[in-house]
C-alpha cells in the first residue's frame, strides 16, 4: 500500500500544543510587559499558567507516544541529539552572563563610574566566604550529582527501577536543600540587586542558575514519578538521561560560579 | 472490504483547513507557513523603507512631520501646498529600527531558514519529515508571536511621547535603556521569542541532518543546501543565547534598576555591543550561509554540470561559520579598542574573504564551459553573484581599521550590508522560489513575468544602492533624517531605484497570485532538466503530504559523486 510507513522515523498527528504554547506565551510576555510599567499581574499570571499547562500537555502526550512504541531506536537516537544542542545553547546563555561578569572583574570602569572606582569587587561591597556556605552548596549538588549518577546505573545495568526511584529521591532532596541554601545566602546578602554592577552581576548569574536547578529538580521529580510507576528499562529510558545530562550541566555551571564568581571574584 | 476502504481513506484524508495550517506536524506545510508570512513581513519592512526613502528624495523635511504625518503625505502628493512641517526625528528613528529588526529576525532567516530550510533540507535528504514535527511548529508559532510582539511595539508609546522606539536595530544602550514607554520592552520581548524560535528550530534542524539522512548518504555525499542550513543552525544555536542574555540585561536595567550597561553604577555601554556584536556577525552569515547552498544548486542546475569543488564548497561554508565567531569587533573599531585588538580584528576579518573566495571562484568555474540557460532563477542566481561580490569587496575595505575610521557610520557601510543583504540574500529568496515554484505548488510562473521581475529588481536595488557609496565616501553619514543641498542628486537617484524596487515586488506579489490560480500546470518532477538532481526532484509537483514512506535507494540521488 502507498501509504503505509516503512521507516522507524516518528511521524506525528497534528497536535494544537504549539498554537497554545505561542499565544500562551504572547500573553505572558505582554502580561509582564503591563505588570512592569505598573499594571495589574494578571495578564502575566494567565499567561504563565498557559504556558505551564501547554508544557503538562505536551510532555504527557510524549510520554504516551514512549509508552506506546513510537521511540524507536533511530528516534531515541534524534532524542539525545536533540537535548546535547539545547543544553549546548544553555551553555551559550550562561556564556553571556560569564562574559559580563569577567569584563567587569578584570576591567572595572574607572572614568566616570564613581561607583567603581577601578577596584573589583567595588568598594563597599562585602562579598560572601566562599569557604561558608557556597563550598557546602558546592558539595550538595556535586552530591546530588553522584545519586543521579547512581540512579543511571541502577536502571541502565540493571533495570533496577526501584533503586532508581531511591537515588533519584535523594538527588531530588539535595537538589532542593541547595536552592533553600541558596535563598538563605541571598536573605543574608549585603548589596543590592540595583545600582550597582556586582550585585546585578551576582543575582542574576547565580539567579539563573537557581533557576535551572529548579528546572532540573522538576525534570528529576518526574523522572522519579515514572521510575516508581516501573516504566523504565534497560534500553528504555531516554526521558531520564536527558534530566541526568541537564542536571550535570547544571553541576558543572555552578562550579564555575563558584570557582570564579565566588573564589576568583570575591 | 468496503469498511476497509472506508477507512484507509479516513486515514489518509488530509487533514482539515484549521487541522492542516495550524496545528501542522508537516514540514511542506510549515515551510509554506513560513515563506508565506515572512513575505508578509517583508511587506510591512519594504513599505518602511519607501515612507524612508520618499523622505530623503530631497533635502530638507516634506513628510516625517510632527504636526500630523498622514496630512504630510497627502499635502505633497497633491501639491497643495506644503503647510508647516516640524522634523519628526522620532519617526525617523522608529522607521529605520523596525526596518533593521524586522528584517533581520523576521523576514529574511524565516524565509531562507524557516521556509526553504523546513521544506527543502529534509526532502534532500530523503527524510520523511523533520526529526521533532511538533516542536517545529512551535518555532513557527513562536515565530509568528515575536512578530506580534514586534508590530505591537511599532504602536505602543514608546520614546518622546510617541509610538515605536527609535533605538536602531541593535538596539544599543544608553538609548534603548534610557527610551521611554512600554514599547522597547515588547521589542525586546519581541527578539527574545524570535530568538527562542529560532533555536528550536536550530536544533530540529541539526537533528534532521545528522540523524535522518537517507541510506548511504554520508556527510560527503549531503547536498549543498541540506549542509548549508546544518551551518546556519549551529551558527543560531551557539550565537542566539549571547544575544538573548544581552537583552535580558537590558531589560533588568530598564525595569528593575540594574546598572549592566550603566557607568553611573559601575556598567559599560561597550559590553552590550560586544554581546549584541558576537551574536550580530554570525546573524549575518545566518543569513546568507542558506542562500549559497540554494545558489550553488541553481548554478548547477543551469549550468549543466556538476557543482564544480562539491568538497571545498562544504567546508568553505564551514569556514566562515567558525570564523564568523571570532570577527564580531570589526563593528565597533571606534568604541576605543587597543590597536592590539583592531589588528586582530581586521586580519581575523581579512581572512574570511578566503572561503568566500573559493566559494565566488567554484560557482564561476561551475559555469566555465557549461552549456548555460538563462532562465528566471538562472538570472537571480547570477545577480547575486555579481551583487555578493561588489558588497564583499567593500566588505574588505571595511575591515581595515583605519579606512573604517572614514567610513564609520556612513552610508558607505549602508551600502555595504545592503549588497550583501537586500541583494545578497534577498536575490538568494528570490532565486529558491523560482527555482522551486512549480515544485512546491505545482503550477508555473510564466517566464516572461519572472525575468521582468528580475530586471526591474535588479536595476532598482542598483540605483538604490551603488550611489550610496559615493554618498559615504562624501561623508553623508547614516541614521540622519536630513542632510546638506550637495547629497542631493544621489540621494534622488537612490529614492527612483527604492521605487522601483518596490514596483517590481508588487509585481512579484501579482506573479505569485496569477501563478497559484492560474500557471500552467506542471507535471515532470524534473521540469529543469537532469542536473537537478537531488531528491525532491523525483517527487511529484506539489510533493504529496507525506514523503518517502519508503526511504529512497541510493540510486535515486547518487549520481557517481561530485
Amino acid at each position: 500500500m502507498a501509504h503505509e510507513k516503512n521507516h522507524d522515523y516518528h511521524i506525528l498527528k497534528p497536535s494544537p500544543w504549539p498554537l497554545l504554547g505561542a499565544v500562551s506565551a504572547f500573553i505572558m510576555l505582554f502580561g509582564s510587559v503591563m505588570y512592569f510599567k505598573g499594571d495589574s499581574p494578571w495578564m502575566f499570571f494567565i499567561g504563565l499558567a498557559a504556558v505551564l499547562y501547554t508544557m503538562f500537555v505536551w510532555w504527557s502526550d510524549v510520554i504516551k507516544e514512549a509508552e506506546d512504541g513510537d521511540h524507536t531506536p533511530v528516534v531515541l537516537i534524534g532524542l539525545r541529539y536533540g537535548v546535547i544542542m539545547f543544553i549546548a545553547s544553555e551553555v551559550m546563555f550562561f556564556v553571556a552572563w560569564f562574559w559580563n561578569f569577567f569584563k567587569h572583574a578584570m576591567y572595572p570602569m574607572t572614568e566616570g563610574s564613581p561607583a567603581i572606582d577601578g577596584v573589583w569587587p567595588p568598594v563597599g561591597i562585602e562579598t560572601f566566604d566562599p569557604w561558608h556556605l557556597p563550598i557546602i552548596n558546592t558539595l550538595i549538588l556535586i552530591c546530588s550529582g553522584a545519586l543521579a549518577t547512581w540512579a543511571h546505573h541502577a536502571i541502565a545495568e540493571d533495570g533496577d527501577n526501584k533503586t532508581m526511584a531511591k537515588a533519584l529521591a535523594g538527588a531530588i532532596a539535595l537538589g532542593a536543600i541547595f536552592t533553600l541554601f541558596q535563598g538563605f545566602e541571598y536573605a543574608e546578602a549585603t548589596f543590592g540587586f540595583s545600582g550597582n554592577i556586582y550585585g546585578a552581576s551576582f543575582f542574576m548569574a547565580t539567579g539563573f542558575h537557581g533557576f535551572h536547578v529548579i528546572v532540573g529538580t522538576i525534570f528529576l521529580a518526574v523522572c522519579m514519578i515514572r521510575a516508581m510507576g516501573g516504566k523504565y528499562t534497560k534500553e528504555h529510558h531516554v526521558g531520564f538521561e536527558a534530566a541526568a545530562w541537564y542536571w550535570h550541566f547544571v553541576d558543572v555551571v555552578w562550579l564555575f560560579l563558584f570557582v570564579a564568581v565566588y573564589v576568583w571574584g570575591g | 472490504m468496503a469498511n476497509a476502504a472506508t477507512h484507509d481513506h479516513d486515514d489518509h484524508a488530509r487533514p482539515g483547513f484549521f487541522t492542516r495550517w495550524f496545528m501542522s506536524t508537516n514540514h511542506k506545510d510549515i515551510g509554506i507557513l513560513y515563506l508565506f508570512t515572512s513575505a508578509a513581513v517583508g511587506f510591512i519592512s519594504v513599505c518602511l523603507t519607501v515612507y524612508m526613502r520618499m523622505e530623503l528624495m530631497e533635502p530638507g523635511v516634506q513628510f516625517m512631520c510632527e504636526e500630523n504625518i498622514g496630512q504630510g503625505v497627502i499635502a505633497h502628493l497633491t501639491a497643495s501646498g506644503l503647510g508647516e512641517c516640524t522634523p519628526n526625528g522620532h519617526l525617523w528613528n522608529v522607521m529605520i529600527t523596525y526596518h533593521g529588526v524586522l528584517m533581520m529576525f523576521f523576514v529574511v532567516i524565516p524565509a531562507l531558514f524557516g521556509g526553504f530550510g523546513n521544506y527543502f533540507m529534509p526532502l534532500m535528504i530523503g527524510a520523511p519529515d523533520m526529526a521533532f514535527p511538533r516542536l517545529n511548529n512551535l518555532s513557527y508559532w513562536l515565530y509568528v508571536c515575536g512578530t506580534s510582539l514586534g508590530v505591537a511595539s511599532l504602536f505602543a508609546p514608546g520614546g518622546n511621547g510617541q509610538l515605536g522606539s527609535g533605538v536602531g536595530w541593535i538596539l544599543v544602550p544608553p538609548l534603548s535603556t534610557t527610551e521611554g514607554g512600554y514599547s522597547m520592552d515588547l521589542a525586546i520581548f519581541a527578539v527574545h521569542v524570535s530568538g527562542a524560535s529560532s533555536i528550536l528550530g536550530a536544533i530540529n534542524m541539526i537533528t534532521t541532518f545528522l540523524n535522518m539522512r537517507a541510506p548511504g548518504m554520508t556527510l560527503h555525499k549531503t547536498p549543498l543546501f541540506a549542509w548549508s542550513i546544518f551551518i546556519t543552525a549551529f551558527l543560531i544555536l551557539l550565537s542566539l543565547p549571547v544575544l538573548a542574555g544581552a537583552i535580558t540585561m537590558l531589560l533588568t536595567d530598564r525595569n528593575f534598576g540594574t546598572t549592566f550597561f550603566d557607568p553611573s553604577g559601575g556598567g559599560d555601554p561597550v559590553l552590550y555591543q560586544h554581546l549584541l556584536w558576537f551574536f550580530g556577525h554570525p546573524e549575518v552569515y545566518m543569513i546568507i550561509v542558506p542562500g549559497f547552498g540554494i545558489i550553488s544548486h541553481i548554478i548547477s542546475t543551469f549550468s549543466k554540470k556538476p557543482i564544480f569543488g562539491y568538497l571545498p564548497m562544504v567546508y568553505a561554508m564551514v569556514a566562515i561559520g567558525v570564523l564568523g565567531f571570532v570577527v564580531w569587533a570589526h563593528h565597533m573599531y571606534t568604541v576605543g579598542m587597543s590597536t592590539t585588538q583592531q589588528s586582530y580584528f581586521m586580519l581575523a576579518t581579512m581572512v574570511i574573504a578566503v572561503p568566500t573566495g573559493v566559494k565566488i571562484f567554484s560557482w564561476i568555474a561551475t559555469m566555465w564551459g557549461g552549456s548555460i540557460s538563462f532562465k528566471t532563477p538562472m538570472l537571480w542566481a547570477m545577480g547575486f553573484l555579481f551583487l555578493f561580490t561588489v558588497g564583499g569587496v567593500t566588505g574588505v575595505v571595511l575591515s581595515q581599521a583605519a579606512l573604517d575610521r572614514a567610513y564609520h557610520d556612513t552610508y558607505y557601510v549602508v551600502a555595504h550590508f545592503h549588497y550583501v543583504m537586500s541583494l545578497g540574500a534577498v536575490f538568494c529568496i528570490f532565486a529558491g522560489i523560482y527555482y522551486w515554484f512549480a515544485k512546491m505548488s505545482g503550477r508555473q510562473y510564466p517566464e516572461w513575468a519572472g525575468q521582468l521581475h528580475f530586471y526591474a529588481m535588479f536595476i532598482g536595488a542598483n540605483l538604490t544602492f551603488f550611489p550610496q557609496h559615493f554618498l559615504g565616501r562624501n561623508g553623508m553619514p547614516r541614521r540622519y533624517l536630513d542632510y546638506p543641498e550637495q547629497f542631493a542628486t544621489w540621494n534622488y537617484l537612490s529614492s527612483i531605484g527604492a521605487f522601483i524596487s518596490f514596483a517590481s515586488f508588487i509585481f512579484f506579489i501579482g506573479i505569485v497570485v496569477y501563478t497559484l490560480r492560474w500557471g500552467k500546470k506542471v507535471t515532470e518532477p524534473a521540469y529543469w532538466g537532469e542536473h537537478a538532481d537531488t531528491l525532491e526532484w523525483t517527487l511529484p509537483n506539489p510533493p504529496p503530504e507525506h514523503t518517502f514512506e519508503t526511504l529512497p535507494k541510493q540510486a535515486d540521488w547518487d549520481k557517481g559523486g561530485h
